[in-house]
């Protein structure tokens, strides 16, 4: 046999062999926000596979709905999608209101509004934190806690509760709002404003963070749409898919916003579409907050509610993209069946088709930016 | 040549936006005391408030002649969407109309099973329920978590109508 010098090429394109193998990534990882698991599929770095396994926080929420009636199915939908907590009550509530044909006031409609931006702007700080510490900045989650803090504090005010909040009852709100919530929101407002740039100092413009992201997971619309893709992931691909200006709910018909819209369809746009949204909630809640009608908060309702006979639909943006809340009722004071469309799922299964032939290492970050919460897909 | 001009340019933006973020980092880490918002727990207990309304514990308020106000009318049983309270009734007879009646025998609170959503106390139609503002209820048995809310010799409010 010949010494092998060096520059010797020990072996053609093509007749080097590697094996095909699988890890398992979860379902106790910490970037995969919850328990679930990743069946990998790896040829040397590069990604074949990507089959997610979900069950591990199965509650089957769907079925215990089914056993309370509607003033109780409120308090569950909290512990789905637990960062858009106040967007899930809201389509549990508009879904029983719509049936019911009650209108509730216009204050309520505004409060809930203005909540469900604060919400999405507490997810999104939350979700900047996290991505960052998923490609190892440690830092932003420091940050984005400590203004996602404030809002927490402005809900506890409020409503008594930091993240399950169970605020909303059907035809109304469960409490008025506190006297210093206007006051607190301000506050917050101006802090946020003035540190939101921060955070583009911070990721958005750091050369390792672009090289992370930038033409990594590429989604086009094509597949965003036939996978059912909705929210900022979707958005970053350029899908027009958001709710409230598609199918106006609440008090979204009387704010002026910008849906985001991305184009290139990468990790990065995904980001920068979940930034710039922060903005435009941002900019509701200023447009609301100084003009919110007086009103009763709660519209008379029956001691039991009972839904008339019949299949009810509704459907909100979440922070995470499109909720559905199906509801068919057999005319009792629970629902027959109850079905939650939920963005994490479908958002979800999109991953092995974007994480197909990229290399392990980006696969943390692809996953960040769908967004995922697993308690949301599990249910 | 280009391409050289290129690599280094690559570098210097990249440092460039290093030095940005580390900018960041470097103001809060002088300025540390005026952004501080961190919070010294346990040892801030004396001072530590909670907001009125925070949802800690279901508790029921007892005056000074140990009498509360529930009747023992089950509506916060019925509207509990997690079964954690039991109310456990018993029969006297009126002294005055010498009719029997129903009383509050114990108000049994299974915190175990509470997810504090308050629907109880909205349905309590005498608010003989409250929330209570603490949060440290870590025991070390299971059994302690279920408790009995109305105290032991306590009576209902005479000016409580059910
Ligand atoms: S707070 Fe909710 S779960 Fe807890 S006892 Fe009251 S109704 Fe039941
Ligand atoms: S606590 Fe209130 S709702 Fe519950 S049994 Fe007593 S009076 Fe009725």
């Amino acid at each position: 046999m010949e010494p092998v010098t060096e520059g010797t090429i020990l072996a053609q394109d093509g007749d080097l062999k590697t094996q095909e193998y699988f890890v398992n990534m979860g379902p106790q990882h910490p970037s995969t926000h919850g328990v679930l698991r990743l069946v990998l599929g790896l040829d040397g770095e590069i990604i074949t596979k990507v089959e997610p396994h979900i069950g591990y926080i199965h509650r089957s929420i769907e079925k215990m709905c089914e056993h309370d009636n509607y003033r109780q199915i409120v308090h569950l939908t909290d512990r789905m999608d637990y960062l858009s907590a106040h967007i899930n009550n809201e389509a549990v509530c508009l879904a029983v209101e719509n049936a019911l044909e009650i209108e509730v006031s216009d204050r309520v409609k505004v409060i809930r509004t203005i909540f469900a931006e604060l919400t999405r702007l507490a997810s999104h700080q939350l979700w900047w934190g996290v991505m960052g510490m998923d490609l190892g900045a440690l830092t932003t989650f420091l940050y984005a806690f400590r203004d996602r803090e404030m809002i927490n504090d402005i809900f506890e005010e409020t409503c008594g509760a930091r993240l399950t909040m169970n605020y909303n009852v059907p035809g109304g709100l469960m409490f008025d709002l506190h006297p210093n919530f206007q006051k607190r929101v301000k506050e917050f407002l101006v802090h946020f404003k003035s540190k939101l740039p921060e955070y583009d100092m911070l990721l958005s413009d750091n050369v390792i963070f672009r090289q992370r992201t930038e033409g990594v997971g590429v989604l086009s619309k094509e597949d965003a749409i036939s996978f059912g893709v909705t929210g900022p992931t979707a958005r970053g691909s350029g899908v027009s898919c958001d709710v409230r200006k598609l199918h106006p709910y609440s008090a979204y018909d009387r704010v002026e916003f910008k849906e985001i819209l991305m184009a290139d369809g990468d990790s990065f746009a995904r980001y920068k579409a979940r930034i710039l949204e922060m903005w435009e909630s941002i900019s509701i809640v200023e447009q609301l907050l100084d003009n919110i009608p007086e009103g009763d908060i709660l519209a008379p309702t029956k001691a039991v509610i009972k839904l008339p006979k019949g299949e009810f639909y509704q459907r909100v943006e979440t922070a995470r993209g499109e909720l559905g809340v199906y509801v068919i009722s057999d005319g009792g004071k629970s629902p027959y069946r109850l079905k939650f469309r939920s963005p994490g799922f479908s958002n979800l299964f999109v991953l092995e088709h974007i994480a197909k032939g990229a290399k392990i290492a980006d696969l943390v970050a692809m996953m960040s930016t769908i967004d995922i919460v697993v308690p949301d897909i599990d249910r | 040549m280009k391409a050289v001009a290129k690599y280094f340019s690559g570098i210097a933006h990249g440092l460039k936006t290093l030095l940005t973020g580390m900018k960041v980092t470097g103001y809060y880490f002088s300025h540390a005391r005026k952004e501080i918002i961190t919070q010294q727990y346990p040892e801030n207990r004396e001072e530590l408030q909670m907001f009125e309304r925070f949802r800690g514990i279901v508790e029921m308020p007892h005056d000074e002649n140990n009498e509360h106000a529930c009747t023992g009318c089950s509506a916060c049983e019925v509207a509990c969407p997690n079964g954690s309270i039991e109310i456990l009734w018993q029969r006297v007879v009126d002294p005055e109309t010498g009719k029997k009646k129903k009383i509050i025998d114990k108000h049994v609170y299974h915190y175990a099973m509470c997810t504090l959503c308050n629907l109880c106390i909205i349905a309590c139609p005498t608010d003989a329920i409250v929330m209570g503002k603490t949060f440290e209820h870590a025991v070390y048995d299971r059994k302690q978590l279920t408790q009995i809310l109305n105290k032991p010799g306590s009576k209902v409010r005479a000016d409580v109508k059910d």
